[in-house]
């Protein structure tokens, strides 16, 4: 088995799996104890419009993802805490605007999109070394932000209005974490793809949810889970030749309902 | 001095629902002012049109004499419900050096004075021995108890108090008054409350919400104040108590 690490975009792969990891753990975190995985969701497809912006331009299209998913969190962030419009009906507007965007762009690119089901479905295999100096780059600019804001981002999720009254910047707060996730999105669209994202961003949190009830020994805990449940998964998928990103959410969601239901039994023979 | 908070005919409205009509209020420094009045009568909309959670479609708002965007960080707030998560990964003693954050501000960690600050305000309410349970592990009147904590931590000018005794066992309770009999020493504290014993023995001035605001500046109530905002004669108030609501009549 080890010799799957003589290849070099192998080493990149597990580099990436890790890079990704810590990205996803500590924002994941955030995303279940906010519960904002459906707003999520939301700014993570509307980034299409971003990758297919990247195409039509012709230059690298996580060049154009950044802006665009950037973008999206703050629209989505700021109409759904100041329109009228319900925070729910919003996030499934700009999600499909979003996404339409992407396939009108790809349309009008002249010849076909190489690699677009890469940014669908992700393949952690195709990510070549400057990506990882990007997603190092994203990666240390989250930890410094959320090392920075970390009492804020915490009492923005606890309780907003308490946080209000005590004279914390709730909607500024609420905006940069907001884009904190779209940062993580740019992380992790090369491993499972925009479609699969979700499920990485939340299931490691909301299983390590199960272990403390500490913020950030849970962040610690997801990064883990995130390394642990991408490298199986990419082994995996080496081993049977079938696509990682969907091999990663599958092993993930395995141990994620087989622990669902080992915690259900627990409770039923201690009751 | 300024006035603690001065509302100047406010009115709130939901929709085509009228909340608060022409509400004029001064609170003093030192002042226990308790508001009582039905279900539905607008006083947690009261509460939150002071603290600048909501801001009124008419009139003005002033606490401690600025804008309540500006000032209500000097501000103790014990919400009537709370309004997170319960399951939320936050040790007791994370919530109430939450309080502190109106002093230290973005960027800064919390330093000694904030953990001491943290202690006493538990010791206050006799919570400190829970100081690292996670707020899903207490009972509604303990909970209750340490959100008075991360208020009192705030080192507040006003003291702001919804239903604050909710689920909070009998002694306690007492003990709790005599917390704000202690605190207002130095401070004004607003409480609504339904406990209406509770507010004629404790508090300095009694308002009556229902939608308008009866309020003399006093202690007593005229009944007429009570019909109007009850809708129908209040008994309760007449069990001989220490002090009264009423004035004799």
């Amino acid at each position: 088995m080890l010799e799957i690490l003589q290849y070099s975009f192998m080493k990149n792969a597990i580099l990436t799996a890790i890079l990704a990891s810590i990205a996803c753990g500590i924002i994941g975190v955030y995303v279940v104890v906010k519960k904002i995985s459906s707003l999520s969701g939301g700014i993570t497809h509307a980034s299409f419009g971003g990758i297919g912006l990247g195409y039509f331009l012709g230059t690298n299209p996580l060049y154009g993802l950044i802006p665009f998913s950037l973008l999206s969190a703050l629209i989505m962030g700021l109409v759904s805490r100041r329109s009228k419009v319900s925070e729910d009906t919003a996030t499934s507007i700009l999600w499909s605007l979003g996404m339409a965007l992407g396939i009108i762009f790809i349309y009008l690119t002249p010849g076909y999109a190489p690699d677009l089901m890469t940014y669908l479905f992700g393949n952690i295999l195709t990510v070549s070394t400057s990506d990882l100096h990007l997603m190092l780059g994203l990666d240390v600019l989250i930890l410094i932000i959320v090392y920075a804001f970390y009492k804020e981002f915490m009492a923005i999720s606890f309780d907003e209005e308490f946080a209000t009254v005590i004279g914390v910047a709730v909607e500024r707060i609420y905006l940069l974490l907001l884009c904190l996730i779209a940062l993580t999105i740019v992380l992790l669209i090369k491993v499972v793809g925009i479609i699969l994202i979700i499920a990485l961003l939340t299931m490691p949190a909301s299983l390590s949810a199960h272990y403390t009830y500490n913020l950030r020994n849970m962040m610690y805990l997801s990064i883990f889970f995130g390394t642990f449940f991408s490298i199986m998964g990419l082994i995996l998928s080496y081993a049977l030749d079938i696509p990682s990103g969907a091999t990663i959410i599958l092993v993930m969601s395995g141990v994620y309902i087989i622990h669902l239901i080992y915690d259900n039994i627990k409770k039923k023979v201690h009751a | 001095m300024t006035n603690v908070v001065e509302l100047h005919d406010v009115w709130v409205s939901y929709g085509n629902v009228t909340v608060l009509e022409d509400i004029n209020l001064t609170v003093h420094d030192k002042d226990f002012l308790g508001i009582i009045g039905p279900n539905g009568g607008g006083k947690s909309t009261l509460l939150k049109v002071i603290l600048g959670l909501i801001t009124p479609d008419k009139g003005i708002v002033k606490l401690l004499g600025d804008k309540p965007e500006k000032t209500h960080k000097y501000v103790g707030y014990v919400p009537q419900y709370a309004s997170f998560n319960l399951t939320f990964p936050i040790s007791v003693w994370e919530v109430v050096l939450m309080g502190r954050m109106n002093t230290i501000g973005p960027l800064r960690r919390y330093g000694k004075k904030d953990y001491h600050a943290a202690q006493e305000a538990l010791k206050k309410v006799k919570m400190l021995e829970y100081k690292d349970r996670q707020i899903s592990e207490l009972s509604g009147g303990q909970r209750q108890r340490v959100f008075i904590a991360r208020s009192l931590v705030t080192d507040p000018k006003l003291l702001i108090l919804d239903e604050p005794a909710t689920g909070v066992d009998a002694v306690m309770q007492k003990e709790f008054y005599e917390l704000l009999k202690e605190l207002k020493q130095n401070i004004a504290i607003i409480m609504v409350s339904h406990d209406i014993s509770a507010i004629s023995i404790y508090v300095d001035k009694v308002a009556c919400l229902n939608r308008k605001l009866h309020y003399h500046n006093s202690k007593e109530l005229s009944p007429e104040d009570l019909d109007a905002s009850y809708a129908c004669p209040v008994e309760m108030l007449a069990h001989g108590m220490p002090h009264r609501v009423f004035k004799l009549h």
